[in-house]
């Protein structure tokens, strides 16, 4: 079934009635997700694209049994939209809002692990299933399905990635886009027992970056599993102390560095591409030598 | 968002946490004013954003108004030259607080574990040193504590912090409502990082802020209204100044090929490709998802204002930004801008052909991937 969604996935979409949450919602109906429902309090009894809307998640869920959820409430509500869609009992939450204070995400993420809700993001693309489900702002028209799973910190890139891999021939199973946040609900040590378990994928490409040792710690995963995974890191000339665009994306001090990540990696034996252009010929590599 | 060692400590005392008297200074008169007030001996202190200030003769004692006027005359209008800041950072303001008498320094932190995505206390009796070269050095001097965030730290918590860690013990119950306090602060304000360093227990028993370091997180500050006044003062550089009333994001990186994209991540490694090409890039700008042409222009303006790019480099992967209104805004601003470097466009995604399009038959530089726009920039600004 590929990772976390697929063609049986039932999509609740929170602030379907924005001017993102209904453009994004028209995308993925196009690609042939299943949206069967939206919500915006105070909006409940309206349809949006043929989508019935309700007034909370609660009712949503009652009513049409959606079992994941993207969200595309302003920063300031957003926190409480991925609370409330936990309580429903959801079993998957997707954030795409960016600009979320890190001390609300640092209450949430404790929350909904404690739940056992899987939370994407916040500030993250979201996740498609080639040729099977999209959940989120990804373009889905350059996705094709194949054996290469991909875990990303960054949304451009992958798309950037996912283009090279499919140009070269390789498709894709399901690629996830993990946010550019200091606290994420999701990290690379999260996620990657899920693509090892999964038959659609046979190797996984890591696209991480500056800031933070989510990588440090995924190399340490990556020692004991059976797939081969591809890294790639950006930032590798990003100067210290600087922000660069995601607000998880800085070195500070000795910590974050690109080099501490690429070594990481390397040291439980990932190749790390140092270009982009590399990354397809790593993964038909490491393919081949299972 | 960074704030200087005044505002800090004006937040920090709106929560109860202890800070020595004193008062900012705009001019050397106004600084003896402050002295003479405050009667005594007094410190004054550079306010400017970079460690390392005391080396740089940042700070000062004066055991007279007189000579706090003449420190402060010496400090504002100079640039301080620290080893964080070697090219030196220009000192608008200074601090005139009471001088302490010290009878120990401690340290105290609080700041979020990326990797354990709870907030972490940490407490050390070694003070008034990097807490990264103690961590290194001497890493069983840093007692640390994470806090459930539902819960907060708790005052059991930081007195077991703070006995652990070796602070003197007649002190304990003092520093224990100092830290409970400096949590509230950092919790209350929306901080990133809170660090009293060094953390002053006087020969009289107080304990004291003697210096205070507050990072305040962006995302956060629609909810604080009472702290957007500092923001003036937290942005160093005037373009980068400019991008933020511009709305974009936008890093100064002082070299000299210009670059634009989309996505963090892709603008990124664009700066790295062009490293790797034998580039210097002079700024890392996002214009972000669903950019318009008038964006797109206005990125341009903005990345041509610094008088050190002679080229530019566009990288935009196209999703729900469409490649032709970027090829509008690019027209659009060689137009209005009179754009005499030269200007290299890789658009690739959502409709980059009807973008291309729109661009041939100018003087912009095409390239098909990354690695070859990167190439040709380089060489078009050698």
């Amino acid at each position: 079934m590929a990772v976390l969604v697929d063609k049986n996935t039932r999509v609740l979409v929170q602030g379907i009635t924005g001017r993102e949450g209904e453009f994004h919602t028209r995308q993925m109906l196009e690609y042939g997700t299943q949206v069967v429902a939206g919500v915006t309090p105070g909006k409940g009894g309206q349809e949006v694209l043929g989508v019935p809307v309700f007034d909370t998640v609660k009712q949503a869920v009652a009513a049409t049994g959606a079992d994941a959820s993207v969200i595309f409430v302003p920063a300031p509500f957003a926190a409480d939209a991925v609370l409330e869609a936990a309580d429903a009992g959801l079993r998957l939450v997707v954030c795409i809002t960016e600009g979320i204070p890190v001390q609300d995400m640092v209450k949430t993420v404790a929350l909904v692990r404690q739940k056992g809700v899987r939370l994407i993001g916040p500030n993250c693309p979201g996740l498609v299933t080639a040729g099977q489900c999209k959940l989120g702002i990804m373009p889905g028209n350059i996705f094709t399905p194949g054996p290469v799973g991909l875990i990303s910190r960054s949304g451009t890139l992958t798309y950037e990635i996912v283009h090279l891999l499919t140009k070269a021939g390789l498709g894709q199973s399901t690629c996830i886009g993990i946010g550019g946040d200091p606290v994420l609900g999701s990290t690379f040590i999260d996620l990657l027992p899920l693509f090892e378990e999964d038959p659609d994928t046979q190797a996984v490409v890591l696209v991480g970056e500056i800031g933070g040792s989510d990588e440090e710690i995924a190399a340490e995963y990556i020692r004991t599993m059976r797939k081969p995974v591809v890294g790639f890191i950006s930032g590798r000339t990003a100067p210290p102390g600087k922000r660069m665009g995601h607000a998880g994306a800085i070195i500070s001090g000795r910590t974050g560095t690109p080099q501490a990540k690429v070594d990481a990696l390397r040291a439980a034996g990932v190749p790390v591409a140092e270009a982009l252009y590399e990354i397809p010929d790593l993964v038909k590599q490491a393919l081949a030598h299972r | 968002m960074k704030i200087h060692e005044y505002q800090a400590k004006e937040v920090l005392a709106r929560y109860g946490v202890t800070v020595p008297r004193g008062r900012v200074a705009s001019s050397p008169e106004e600084g003896r004013t402050i002295a003479q007030e405050l009667g005594g001996r007094v410190v004054v202190k550079a306010q400017v954003h970079a460690g390392g200030r005391g080396k740089a003769g940042g700070i000062r004692l004066a055991d007279t108004p007189e000579q706090a006027e003449e420190h402060a005359r010496a400090m504002l209008g100079a640039r301080l030259v620290t080893p964080q800041a070697p090219q030196g950072v220009l000192v608008e303001k200074v601090l005139v607080e009471e001088a302490l008498s010290i009878a120990q320094e401690y340290y105290l932190g609080i700041t979020l574990d990326r990797a354990k995505q709870r907030d972490v206390v940490m407490v050390s009796a070694m003070g008034g040193m990097d807490i990264e070269q103690v961590a290194e050095e001497h890493p069983d001097a840093i007692v640390k504590v994470w806090v459930d965030p539902w819960q907060g730290l708790m005052p059991y918590q930081a007195r077991q912090a703070l006995y652990e860690a070796g602070i003197a013990r007649e002190a304990v119950p003092t520093a224990t409502k100092f830290l409970l306090a400096l949590y509230k602060a950092y919790v209350g304000s929306d901080a990133s990082l809170a660090e009293i360093n060094p953390f002053v227990l006087t020969s009289e028993g107080q304990c004291l802020a003697a210096d205070a370091k507050l990072n305040l997180d962006d995302n956060a500050l629609f909810r604080h209204p009472e702290l957007l006044e500092y923001r003036e003062e937290s942005i160093e550089d005037p373009l980068e100044e400019e991008a933020h009333r511009r709305g974009i994001q936008y890093v100064r990186l002082g070299g000299d090929i210009g670059i634009i994209g989309n996505g963090a991540g892709l603008v990124m490694s664009t700066l790295d490709e062009v490293s790797r090409a034998g580039g210097k890039p002079a700024n890392f700008l996002d214009i972000g998802g669903g950019a318009k042409a008038d964006l797109v222009r206005n990125a341009l303006e903005l990345v041509l204002m610094d008088p050190n790019v002679k080229g530019v480099l566009f990288n935009v992967f196209g999703g729900i930004t469409r490649g032709d209104e970027v090829a509008r805004g690019i027209l659009e601003g060689i137009r209005s801008l009179q754009v005499k470097v030269p200007i290299v466009i890789r658009l690739a995604g959502t409709r980059a052909e009807e973008g291309l399009a729109l661009l041939q038959g100018t003087q912009l530089i095409p390239a098909v991937t990354m690695q070859e726009a990167a190439r040709k920039i380089v060489e078009v600004t050698r």
